[in-house]
C-alpha cells in the first residue's frame, strides 16, 4: 500500500540522518529516487532548488511536497507524521534517559561516523546531477553557471534564491545563444 | 519566571509560525531564532533548560526545529501544544513548496520556462558539491586522517557492492554499540 511506502521512506530517512539538516537529503533521495521511483533526478533537483529558495527545515519541506505528489494531501500528512513523529516521540519519552547519555562519547560517535558516509553520498548525488545537467544542456553551459552558481554561493554569499534565480535567467537566454 | 499569559495556542502557534517562515538556512540561523522565541520573548523555558533540551535534541537525529518545536509546544500545552507548535512551522512552507512546484510543472512545456528549469541543476550540483564538501571536511576533523580514509574506503566498497545506505548507516550504529554490549557483563 502506497501509504505505508510512504511511511517507511520518511521515517528510515529521517531515523538515519544525523550530522545536521542536510544530512537527510541523500537518505531520501535514495528513498524516492532510487527505490520506489516517485520521481526522478530532474524532478528531485528542481525540489531542492525550490526548497533551498524557502524558510523552513528543508526534511519537512521535502517530505510534505513529495507525500502531496505521491498521494495527495493524506500522503502529506504520512509523509510529515514519518518525518517528525518518530524522534519527536523518543525526545518526549525518553528525556530522563537522554539527558544521562547526551554527553557519551557513544551518542557523539553516531554523529561522527555517519557524517563521512553522508558524505560520500552527496559526492554521488553531485556527480549524477552533473551528468544529467550535462544531458540537459550541454558541457560549456553546464559548467559556466556551475563556476558562476559557485562564486554567487559560497564567494559572495548571496541567497539561494537569488542565484537560482540568476540561473533561470540565464537558462531562458540560453535558447538565443547555444 | 514562567509567564503564564503567554501560555495559549495563539502565542504557541504565532511563536513557531514566525521561526518556521523566518527560518533561512537551517539550523545555526533557526536555533537562536527559536530561543529568542521561546526564551526572551514568552519566557516559556529559561536560558539552562532551553540549553539542555537543545543538546538532546542535537544528539538525536532529524530536523532540529521540529524536535525543538514540538518538545516544547508538549511543555507549554501538552499534546495539542506539541501539534500546535509542529503545524505552525512546518505548513507554511510546505504549501508554498507545493504551490511553487505545481506551478513550475504545469508550465514545463514552454520553451522558456523549460529552459530556465534546465539552468536549475548545474546550481543543484554545485549546492550537493558544497554539501559533500563541509560534510566530509567536518569528520576529517573530528575522526582524524587513518580512521577517516578507512572509514571512507569501507563506505565506498559497500556502496559499490550495492549494499543500500540505509543498511550501510544501520551497520554503523550496531557497530558503535557492540563495545557496550560487550563491556557490560565486566562491570
Amino acid at each position: 500500500m502506497i501509504y505505508i511506502q510512504i511511511f517507511w521512506a520518511f521515517f528510515i530517512s529521517g531515523i538515519l540522518s544525523y550530522g545536521g539538516g542536510p544530512s537527510v537529503i541523500p537518505l531520501i533521495k535514495e528513498q524516492v529516487v532510487d527505490r520506489y521511483h516517485w520521481m526522478n533526478n530532474h524532478d528531485f533537483s528542481e525540489m531542492i532548488a525550490a526548497a533551498n529558495a524557502l524558510p523552513g527545515p528543508i526534511a519537512t519541506k521535502m517530505a510534505g511536497y513529495i507525500g502531496y505528489d505521491v498521494a495527495g494531501w493524506q500522503g502529506a500528512t504520512v509523509a510529515l507524521f514519518a518525518a517528525i513523529a518518530p524522534t519527536l516521540l523518543m525526545m518526549i519519552a525518553l528525556l530522563g534517559i537522554l539527558m544521562k547519555y547526551k554527553n557519551s562519547v557513544y551518542v557523539k560517535n553516531l554523529t561522527a561516523y555517519i557524517r563521512p558516509i553522508i558524505g560520500v553520498l552527496f559526492v554521488l548525488i553531485t556527480v549524477e546531477f552533473v551528468m544529467d545537467a550535462i544531458k540537459a544542456s550541454n558541457i560549456l553551459f553546464t559548467v559556466m553557471l556551475m563556476v558562476i552558481s559557485f562564486v554567487l554561493l559560497q564567494k559572495m554569499k548571496w541567497h539561494p534564491a537569488i542565484v537560482i534565480g540568476v540561473a533561470m535567467g540565464l537558462g531562458a537566454l540560453r535558447i538565443y545563444f547555444i | 519566571m514562567v509567564n503564564d499569559t503567554t501560555k495559549t495556542y495563539w502565542h504557541l502557534f504565532l511563536a513557531f509560525f514566525r521561526v518556521g517562515i523566518l527560518g533561512f538556512g537551517g539550523g545555526p540561523t533557526v536555533v537562536p531564532l527559536i530561543q529568542h522565541e521561546v526564551v526572551k520573548k514568552n519566557c516559556w523555558l529559561n536560558d539552562d533548560d532551553f540549553s539542555q533540551i537543545l543538546a538532546i535534541g542535537n544528539a538525536l537525529p532529524g530536523p532540529i526545529i521540529t524536535k525543538l518545536a514540538g518538545y516544547i509546544g508538549y511543555r507549554v500545552k501538552g499534546i495539542v501544544g506539541c501539534v500546535i507548535a509542529i503545524i505552525a512551522s512546518v505548513v507554511p512552507t510546505v504549501i508554498l513548496l507545493i504551490v511553487i512546484l505545481e506551478i513550475l510543472v504545469k508550465y514545463r512545456d514552454n520553451v522558456y520556462i523549460a529552459g530556465m528549469i534546465g539552468a536549475i541543476f548545474p546550481v543543484v550540483a554545485v549546492m550537493m558539491a558544497v554539501m559533500a564538501y563541509e560534510f566530509l571536511q567536518k569528520s576529517w576533523q573530528d575522526l582524524k586522517t587513518l580512521k577517516f580514509i578507512i572509514i571512507l574506503a569501507i563506505v565506498t566498497v559497500a556502496l559499490w557492492l550495492k549494499v543500500s545506505p540505509p543498511v550501510i548507516i544501520i551497520a554503523t550504529i550496531i557497530f558503535i554499540f557492540v563495545p557496550l554490549i560487550w563491556r557490560r557483563p565486566k562491570s
